[in-house]
């Protein structure tokens, strides 16, 4: 039972999508209702299982835990486990599905197949947190675009179609690419086994390819092919256009999860492969990574400040917080790492909030633009307040997580490159600008436009969902220690590793 | 020692006893009354064969004087053809019968085609294989035309008898230049003459031979009469163009380079990753503007190709089996598929516009998440089982260091995945308009549903077909 724990939480929602896709028939109201309330239940059951899974986690040990291990084909095993670093993506996942389930109850048009698409998401997601071989993981990977497109082209807004293309092709585009670096790592190492791989050394002397030098190797060919895959996922910016179009598109649900779990695999992708399987790539390669990061902080923080569709503003916003991701990640030390993760935790939070809080208007008068509304607080101040927090969350106001994810990997990019560091901080100020600008015309003001004058605020099903994130917003953001302290030894084994695995001289290597 | 020899021929020449009967009996008998219960016996008979020949086949052996061989490899590329030849013809049965189409010809043409087939792909002489690939040829010549009185499908008939003369031409001619300089036109001879050097003539003959196969598998650039002869062909036809023969000179390639040229891969090798690289695109971008299904499905199949020439172009065991287990994945999606566009139809009339399946999702919701399966797994999405064919046959590149093959090939179902997107699109959130009727057989909408539900459960170990993939791969590759 042990060892299929993993398993069950995985396949869970897709069991139940199975029920709701083979039996359940009708489209009246007591069918929709069936849909919707097995869906509850099932992504609740999942939450309590993953939660007995961590408090039988054992943060001290840096392996993998609860691995479940099968015969597949091809030579691929059938493998999932946990270890610090992929627990709690495990854990927020689960913990936001209810919170987006619920969040659907509007949802009226082909409920069943929402549900059905929900819940074979969450089974995917999870599979690529839990994934213990590379097939596996990518068989996971690639499957979430699926339900995502569907998610996107028949839910979606006006121009969904352009949406849902660009966010498949564009996300598929950089998989493939990952594909032919994982055969490639499986002709090189042997095995396709997750585990072995991180202690495989792959080889990294300079070579010349088609008269190019390529320092670091092999190891830079596979990390740059792993790169197009995460990067596009992350979304770092150049390649980060399709994101505000698919959360502009897609339904509120559909928008909490791309932002709050799917952007998250990148994250996950480079802690997992980049950085302990590809060491000295990724050394050569972190500081196009970090400017990289620093230019998308500035430059989506200054395209936000332009938006005048809210939904846009937070899509670029999310992009801006993914830069603080990919920059402490490769900062590759403790304080950069432990903030990459906590951050993207965070994040999860946070963002998946705001997209439930433009829902909530969004759902009261059909638009999203910014100039539509005005004057809010007069009739709807507990939405005033809810929004309000997670305004200041996003700012990264102390006290809440937002300020510890920031502040934890500008501390670790100080270490490493001082002007990244100075140029990423100028980003703070920027996101103060841009979501307190929006908050202002939002929110602050008289009420003037007609249609407002009948809004009402939020009931009581809206309010208990924001509940659980203001609390776990709180929470992580006066105890940070909750979640250090389960990412801690994990995330300094990585660190260590990482450094060992560098050649000591680093002129060495840009030598040959 | 002839009856063993007769023995291991028992099928090719139990079917052509069958034909040459089933003739007799339809001419002087009520004709095309009796055509249905002829497809079903028909059928019967290539399921039978194929699990007498997958079950009861072992060992290698090469009879009638090195004219013939039985082997592992040839045992499964038969089985692939009979089957896939059986699917598409009981799921012909209805639509042919309803639009008066159903000729007796019909089974028979298609039983003496698949003899044609297995001929093909047991030959072990250049004169065998002419003769498998000519009767095979002619038969479909026949069946391509078989709407008389359709100038579209007159059209199909002789573009594809005419082209198809033109690439047996070319065959022959590069036959006729390697059992010049070799000699002999047995393969095992063959083989032994380019160990030592090989002549120029020789090689030129071999380019001629891959040529003139490549029009049978529509490799670009010698693809061109396949678009016009999928949309041209009645429906049913078109399934089986896409299917079986494909198989069969799939195997026909693999047999000539690995069994006559095994000890020169370099020379073929890069003729072959060249077809390859240039179908995989071609299929790819030339398939985004079309309208018509069956001129989709077209550009789909010589894309498909593509990735299957790419096994076979690493030359090595695994390469080959990757190509026998991606034919096999390709032929099952292509029965699914097909048995869908054999339903699309308005007002009893067959319509192939993709347009009309805007909104399809919404009057038929099964049948459309059983396209989904089907179209995402034509993409090579996973944990669909195309994903898997795919997955081989890159690996197979990789393994034998032909990274730029596997990355062209990565690249390029990126996007092959937009056309078949769009399918999906126009099914669940297209345009807001009357979708075609999808009016089924029964055994239309069990295949279609069959084939959807092997393509997700595939997943868990491919229906175990490895195995014998693995096993004919070796026997083939030594």
């Amino acid at each position: 039972m042990e060892n299929q724990l993993l398993s069950i939480i995985t396949f869970l929602p897709l069991v139940a999508a199975l029920i709701l896709a083979l039996f359940l028939r009708g489209d009246d109201v007591a069918a929709r209702n069936g849909a919707k309330w097995l869906a509850l239940f099932t992504t609740s059951a999942t939450f309590v299982i993953s939660l007995f899974v961590l408090l039988r986690f054992d943060p001290s040990n840096t392996g993998f835990q609860f691995v479940e291990e099968r015969q597949w084909i091809l030579g691929l095993t059938y493998k999932m486990g946990v270890d610090g670093i992929s627990i709690l993506f495990v854990m927020l996942t689960t913990f936001l599905m209810p919170i987006t389930i619920w969040s659907c109850w509007n949802v009226e048009h082909r409920v069943k197949e929402y549900m059905i698409a929900f819940l074979v998401l969450e089974t995917l997601m999870l599979g690529v947190f839990m994934a213990l071989d590379l097939v596996l993981f990518y068989l996971f990977f690639e499957a979430g675009l699926i339900p995502m497109f569907l998610i996107i082209g028949i839910w979606g807004g006006k121009d969904r179609i352009y949406a849902a293309f660009k966010f498949f092709l564009y996300t598929f585009l950089g998989s493939v690419l990952m594909l032919v670096a994982m055969i490639a790592m499986y002709m090189d190492a042997g095995t396709t086994d997750i585990v072995k791989l991180l202690t495989h050394n792959f080889g990294s002397e300079t070579f010349s390819l088609l008269g190019i030098h390529v320092v670091g190797g092999l190891q830079t060919l596979l990390f740059l092919a792993f790169f197009a895959s995460f990067a596009v996922k992350m979304p770092m910016w150049p390649v980060h256009t399709w994101l505000p179009d698919a959360h502009v598109q897609a339904p509120t649900a559909g928008s909490v999860v791309l932002a709050a779990i799917l952007l998250k695999m990148g994250g996950y992708g480079f802690l997992r492969f980049s950085l302990p399987m590809f060491p000295v790539g990724s050394d050569v390669m972190a500081p196009l990574v970090l400017w990289l990061s620093a230019i998308a902080i500035v430059y989506t923080s200054l395209v936000a400040l332009a938006q005048t569709d809210m939904k846009k503003l937070i899509a670029y916003s999310s992009v801006a917080h993914m830069g603080y991701v990919t920059m402490g990640i490769f900062a590759a030390n403790q304080q950069g790492v432990d903030g990459a993760i906590f951050q993207m935790l965070s994040h999860g939070f946070i963002s998946g909030a705001l997209f439930l809080c433009v829902g909530v208007i969004y759902d009261r008068m059909h638009t999203r633009e910014i100039d539509a509304y005005g004057g809010l607080v007069n009739r709807m101040p507990a939405y005033a307040l809810v929004f309000m927090f997670f305004t200041m969350a996003n700012v990264g106001l102390p006290g809440t997580s937002g300020f510890i994810g920031e502040f934890l990997t500008l501390v670790g990019v100080f270490q490493v490159n001082t002007w990244v560091a100075a140029v990423a901080t100028t980003g703070v100020i920027l996101s103060a600008a841009y979501a307190l600008w929006l908050y202002r015309r939002v929110v602050f003001g008289d009420l003037i436009k007609e249609a407002l004058k009948s809004i009402t605020d939020m009931d009581r099903r809206e309010k208990a969902i924001f509940a659980p994130l203001i609390a776990m917003t709180l929470i992580l953001g006066v105890y940070p220690s909750l979640v250090t302290d389960i990412i801690g030894p994990s995330v300094a084994a990585l660190v260590s590793d990482y450094h060992a695995a560098l050649p000591a001289d680093p002129a060495a290597l840009a030598m040959h | 020692m002839t009856s063993a020899d007769f023995r291991i021929l028992l099928p090719e020449i139990l079917l052509s006893g069958y034909a040459m009967a089933a003739l007799m009996v339809a001419v002087y008998s009520t004709r095309d009354r009796l055509a249905p219960t002829l497809v079903w016996a028909t059928a019967g008979l290539f399921v039978a064969l194929a699990l007498y020949i997958g079950f009861a086949g072992t060992g290698e052996r090469t009879v009638f004087n090195g004219l013939f061989i039985d082997d592992p490899f040839a045992r499964f590329a038969k089985v692939t053809i009979l089957l896939s030849a059986a699917a598409v013809l009981v799921m012909s049965q209805d639509y042919m019968t309803r639009r008066d189409l159903l000729r007796f010809e019909y089974p028979i043409l298609v039983t003496l085609a698949v003899v044609g087939m297995m001929v093909m792909v047991s030959s072990a002489d250049l004169i065998t294989l002419y003769m498998g690939l000519e009767l095979q040829s002619l038969s479909l010549y026949v069946v391509a035309a078989m709407r008389r009185d359709s100038v579209k499908s007159s059209e199909a008939g002789l573009k594809y008898f005419t082209l198809g003369a033109l690439s047996s031409g070319l065959l022959l001619y590069g036959a006729s230049l390697v059992y010049g300089y070799a000699g002999t036109t047995q393969f095992a001879g063959i083989l032994s003459t380019v160990k030592d050097g090989v002549p120029l003539g020789l090689l030129f003959g071999l380019v001629f031979m891959l040529s003139g196969l490549a029009f049978k598998v529509s490799a670009v650039p010698f693809h061109m009469w396949t678009p016009d002869v999928y949309e041209g062909s009645p429906t049913p036809v078109t399934a089986f163009f896409a299917t079986a023969p494909k198989v069969a000179a799939m195997a026909l390639i693999a047999r000539l380079a690995q069994d006559a040229f095994g000890s020169i891969p370099t020379q073929w090798g890069q003729v072959l990753a060249g077809l390859a690289v240039a179908s995989m695109f071609l299929g790819a971008v030339a398939a985004i503007g079309q309208r018509d299904i069956k001129r989709l499905m077209a550009y789909s199949s010589i894309a498909h190709m593509g990735y299957a020439l790419i096994g076979l172009a690493v030359g090595t065991a695994y390469g080959v089996q990757a190509t026998l287990i991606y034919m096999a994945i390709y032929v099952t999606m292509n029965v699914g598929t097909f048995a869908f566009i054999l339903s699309m139809e308005r007002d009893g009339r067959p319509v192939s516009d993709i347009a009309g399946l805007n909104q399809f999702a919404k009057k038929e919701p099964l049948k459309a998440l059983a396209m989904l399966v089907l179209l995402f797994s034509l993409a090579g999405v996973p944990p669909m089982v195309g994903f898997f064919g795919k997955f081989y046959v890159l690996k197979a590149a990789v393994d034998a260091g032909m990274v730029w093959l596997a990355v062209a090939g990565a690249i390029a179902s990126v996007i092959g995945a937009f056309y078949y997107l769009r399918l999906v699109y126009y099914m669940y959130f297209g345009a807001e308009q009357d979708p075609v009727d999808s009016r089924m057989a029964p055994v239309q909408w069990a295949m279609l549903v069959a084939v959807a539900a092997i393509m997700l459960l595939g997943v868990i170990n491919l229906f175990g077909i490895e195995g014998p993939a693995a096993l004919a791969a070796e026997a083939l590759v030594r």
